[in-house]
């Protein structure tokens, strides 16, 4: 038993009492200590909590009462989520401090699993960014290259996998924050179809794009996770109200054969890096070898995708994040007895605000101003639409449709920080999925052979029906191990653990 | 010309109730002017006979029966303010403003 194995091997230790989740939640600790000063992964740990939570599943396993599947195994909880008693900022001054007063429905589910809660992790300032560099209380470092991002917005739980920190992950992604990290630190991360996990006490970025998802290092792994925290809530008025498709048995099942798969032509070429194509194109060479059939399609509107989310998501955002307003929760700024409630909102946005949020802020509410919504937002909208078009063509003729999840491997901190468009470009082949609301997967397909970083692989499947992704995902992940002979991870440098 | 004015930026931020320095207007007019130039590309395809779309489902207003269940203690649900006095959320001065 490692810290470095898979969460259903941990599970499986757990049950044969080989390890009692105390140790392992310990175990895990400690790799936190002696790493984080360098990555940075963690906000904040509940140690007290999670090893409450430990105790209480060790105690229900000796007592012989039933256990879900990952019960006693750690997690890290992205810093978006809420969890009662636990500070929650979304990696923002403006929240710094606050306790949220109830579980998200996530973290309900979470607990209800017997899954540990180790802490909250890092992540670009209400989940505006590709990189973590947005985050108010400093970057996170690849495990990779600490000189390098982990992907964004969620690459706290990113590099805590990658950095053997916690085996699972929850993340959240509006146009590729789950993805993006996955693909640039060599791990697993899923974002569900719009709808198939609640949304309750996810706090709100862009509300018709967020959804929280899982994240692994095993496809396995991540649809394990995903089974917990997928399902009809009535507290979330978009969740969809069916039964989750079965995930795990997907993951398990190995056999493409025939399988129907889309590969985008517009996801490729130009702004795409060679060692990532290469690698993409290696993958789909894997899929042929086993059994599954590829076809090309051509979904034009992809190209209008980035301007469109650009206006979307912070048209949305400006709306959302009008609740932070000095009064209810948070900072309050200036109130000195002299201002007025206006004058004290406005101080305390400037202040608890960082430079990506403003931005957003001030684009949405252009684009949602009288004389410019027809434009801008209402143009926007109609580029969803024909978004969606191009997914419904192109699922008529196959079953899932595949890009590379990023058009490049990491780069460094500071390269792109003051250049919103050129960071913005990150996201170009995972806004597609978040726009029409279906699910999209990202797994490691190989290192780039300029950088020896990993790529990502992404796969996107059709509404409610994810598991189509876990199907061609844990079938590509076998045969690339079969290959490799051992996890990408595995290729990485050792961690040298704190200066 | 610039697509928005340093004026524009700034009565967008008196709107979005976030005071700015002079020098984060002449920061963020440039760079709104060039994130708008790239963004506007979205009116190429936009043509009139498109439906917008606002959301991936059809979404629909949702009731529940009007029964009464557990929720959150007015302590609870006034533990994260700045500042509060007799069971409430006290404010600045909202009054007599200019």
């Amino acid at each position: 038993m490692s810290i470095r194995d898979s969460a259903a091997s941990m599970a499986a230790a757990l049950a044969k009492k080989e390890i009692t989740s105390v140790e392992l939640t310990n175990q895990h600790y400690q790799q936190i200590a002696s790493t984080d000063k360098d990555i940075n992964a963690f906000l904040y740990l509940d140690k007290v909590g999670a090893l409450a939570q430990a105790e209480l599943v060790d105690k229900k396993r000796l007592a012989g009462e039933k256990l879900s599947p990952l019960a006693g195994v750690p997690l890290a909880l992205k810093d978006v989520m809420v969890q009662k008693d636990v500070p929650t900022t979304c990696g923002s001054k403006i929240l710094e401090g606050w306790k949220p007063p109830y579980d998200s429905t996530v973290v309900s589910k979470l607990k209800a699993a017997g899954i540990v809660i180790l802490g909250k992790t890092n992540m670009d300032e209400f989940a505006m960014g590709s990189s973590t560099e947005n985050s108010a209380f400093g970057p996170t470092h690849n495990p990779w290259d600490l000189s390098r991002i982990p992907g964004g917005s969620g690459g706290g739980s990113s590099a805590a996998l990658a950095a053997f920190q916690a085996p699972l992950a929850i993340g959240t992604d509006t146009g590729g924050s789950i993805r993006q990290p996955a693909a640039v630190t060599g791990t697993v991360g899923v974002k569900p179809t719009y709808g198939a996990v609640s949304r309750y006490g996810l706090v709100a970025f862009s509300s018709s794009l967020d959804q929280a998802g899982p994240c692994a290092r095993t496809v396995l792994d991540a649809a394990l996770l995903h089974q917990v925290i997928a399902g009809f809530d009535p507290k979330d008025s978009t969740s969809i109200n069916q039964l989750t498709p079965d995930v795990v048995a997907a993951a398990k099942k190995l056999d493409v054969k025939g399988v129907k798969i889309g590969v985008v032509k517009q996801l490729a070429g130009d702004g795409y890096q060679k060692g990532v194509e290469n690698k993409f194109n290696e993958a789909i060479a894997e899929l042929v070898k086993l059994g599954a059939e590829i076809v090309e399609v051509s979904c034009p509107n992809f190209e209008y995708a980035l301007a469109a989310y650009y206006l979307i998501a912070p048209s949305e955002c400006s709306s959302n994040l009008a609740r932070f307003d000095s009064i209810r929760f948070g900072l309050r700024v200036g109130d000195d007895g002299t201002r007025g409630a206006e004058e004290v909102m406005n101080l305390t946005r400037q202040a608890g605000f960082g430079r990506e949020v403003k931005r957003r802020i001030i684009l949405g509410t252009y684009a949602l101003s009288s004389g410019y919504y027809d434009a801008y937002y209402g143009s926007a909208q109609k580029v969803r639409t024909l978004i969606k078009q191009d997914f419904d063509k192109a699922f008529a003729k196959c079953d899932v449709l595949v890009s590379p999840t990023t058009p490049t491997t990491a780069f460094k901190i500071g390269e792109k920080s003051n250049d919103p468009l050129a960071m913005y470009l990150n996201d170009i082949a995972t806004i597609p999925v978040n726009m029409a609301g279906i699910g999209g997967m990202s797994l490691p397909c190989g290192l780039a052979d300029e950088d020896n970083l990993p790529v990502g692989f992404q796969i996107m499947s059709p509404a409610m029906k994810d598991d189509r992704m876990y199907l061609v995902g844990g079938a590509l992940e076998a045969a690339l191990l079969a290959k490799w002979k051992k996890p990408i991870l595995d290729f990485a440098p050792k961690l040298v653990g704190s200066k | 010309m610039a697509a928005i004015s340093r004026d524009e930026v700034a009565n967008l931020a008196r709107l979005a109730r976030i005071s700015m320095s002079d020098d984060e207007l002449d920061h963020l007019a440039g760079e709104m002017d060039v994130i708008l130039g790239a963004v506007k590309r979205v009116q190429e395809v936009a043509s009139a006979d498109v439906k917008p779309t606002s959301h991936p489902l059809d979404v629909n207003n949702v009731t529940r029966e009007d029964v009464v269940t557990p929720s959150l203690s007015p302590e609870q649900s006034l533990s994260g303010a700045p500042a509060t006095a007799e069971q409430r959320f006290k404010v600045p001065q909202i009054l007599g403003e200019e």
